[in-house]
């Protein structure tokens, strides 16, 4: 077994066995749908609104499971037993951000059905919507990951977190937002600049998992 | 058998059980700070390879820190270390995996099993999974935690988390084992189990932290005291 599939393992385990991050995030996801929908007084979302609901929704629930990413690391001192090992620590990047994907298609498997019961007329764009929505959750994986790292050697790791991120994600927002506009447009999906905004996710995934694997050993040393 | 010979102050030279072989840890006027706290200043400290080295002192005179610094986790703030012929903190990342470290926490995921922690620490370790198996089983047998291999860590007691973690510290057998304190939560049969896992010789070198000044006069050829 290689230390990847070994830690990937681990992080699946424990949260399967604990439940601590993915019913937190989907329920999260689930009442903030409710909170839209009495909120926007409204039965039918497209276009912009729906991804302007949808997106941000996710990406906070995401937040729930980076905040927590690291925490058995810190406190079961998982950051000396890969510093111990002969491995590189992009290993645990890897893992981890691999784990983290795991929980974002975990949730995007509950949330999004509920999304669309809740507010779409029509279901066809949400299979292309699966793609943004992965390409989506590999960059906020990179992202989430080493800012989680970062945040958790500090005190204020609750608040590091958010704040580093939240300004990093923008263009992941933005790009994930401008295709779920078009795939969710009123009358169905429009595909006029879809390959543009993968184009910019693929681009933001690539920058944050060069970033990860440049620095991650750095972040976990002394 | 070696003379144990008791030493007060910064400066000690463990003696060879192996002549001639480069020694396991060379150390001169380490220093480590902790923003204007300074844990330690200007040690230096000599061990041979196959060495059993005892080092004893007050709350706060350095130990743990020396040991975290040997085992590479932490940084020096000033002097020279070689462990096992490796200069740190230049070449920790060939340190790695030579190391059997036992800190103060042990290194175990709370809601895995001890089988399940082994089995990670072996895959970190490189060791093939054919291996790892027999391995990890001798080990919890040796250890008398056979009953409970299968149980989440976070049910054992504070005795059962150490032995597993002295078997997770010497699952990959390292020539260099650095153990802070591993009788503690051990009841005397435990550490009857355990004293012969964790001994010094065959080019295993350890140095062993301790408050327990006779047992660590009795188990060690040398003896540094800090503080």
């Amino acid at each position: 077994m290689t230390a990847f599939v070994a830690l990937l393992r681990k992080d699946l385990r424990v949260e399967l066995r604990t439940l601590r991050s993915i019913p937190s995030m989907a329920l999260f996801a689930v009442t903030a749908f409710v909170i839209f929908r009495f909120g926007l007084d409204r039965e039918q979302l497209s276009g912009e609104l729906a991804a302007g609901v949808l997106v941000p929704t996710l990406l906070f629930a995401a937040l729930l499971a980076i905040n927590r990413l690291f925490v058995a690391e810190r406190e079961e001192g998982g950051f000396d037993l890969v510093r111990l090992a002969p491995v590189d620590g992009t290993v645990l990047f890897a893992a981890k951000a691999s784990a983290l994907v795991v929980y974002l298609v975990v949730l995007e498997l509950v949330a999004v059905p509920i999304f669309a019961l809740f507010f779409l007329d029509s279901a066809a764009g949400l299979l292309p919507l699966a793609l943004v929505l992965l390409l989506a959750d590999i960059g906020l994986a990179a992202t989430g990951t080493v800012i989680s790292t970062i945040a958790t050697m500090s005190s204020a790791r609750d608040l590091l977190a958010p704040l580093i991120l939240l300004p990093l994600l923008v263009p992941l927002v933005i790009a994930a937002a401008g295709a779920g506009e078009h795939l969710l447009a009123e009358g169905g999906p429009d595909y006029g600049r879809f390959g543009t905004w993968l184009g910019l996710l693929g681009l933001y995934d690539l920058i944050f998992l060069l970033v990860g694997y440049a620095t991650f050993d750095f972040l976990l040393d002394d | 058998m070696m003379e144990r010979t008791a030493v007060e102050g910064r400066s000690a030279e463990a003696p060879a059980r192996s002549r001639g072989l480069e020694p396991a840890i060379r150390v001169s006027g380490l220093r480590r700070d902790f923003g204007e706290r300074t844990a330690l200043d200007g040690l230096d400290l000599r061990v041979e390879t196959g060495a059993s080295v005892a080092i004893l002192g007050p709350n706060g005179s350095g130990k743990s820190t020396l040991l975290r610094i040997l085992a590479g986790l932490l940084r020096p703030s000033g002097g020279e270390v070689s462990v096992l012929g490796l200069d740190l903190p230049k070449e920790t990342h060939l340190l790695r995996g030579k190391v059997g470290y036992l800190g103060h926490e042990p290194l175990l995921y709370r809601d895995l099993s001890p089988r399940e922690n082994l089995q990670l620490s072996a895959a970190l370790n490189g060791i093939a999974d054919d291996q790892a198996g027999p391995r990890i089983d001798a080990l919890i047998d040796a250890v008398g935690m056979g009953a409970r291999a299968g149980d989440r860590v976070a049910e054992l007691s504070a005795g059962m988390r150490q032995r597993i973690d002295i078997c997770r510290a010497i699952l990959h057998e390292p020539p260099l084992l650095l153990f802070d304190e591993p009788d503690a939560h051990l009841d005397p049969e435990a550490r009857r189990e355990i004293a012969p896992l964790i001994a010094a010789g065959d080019g295993r070198t350890r140095l062993v932290v301790s408050h327990d000044r006779g047992a660590a006069t009795e188990d060690s050829d040398f003896v540094v005291e800090l503080g």
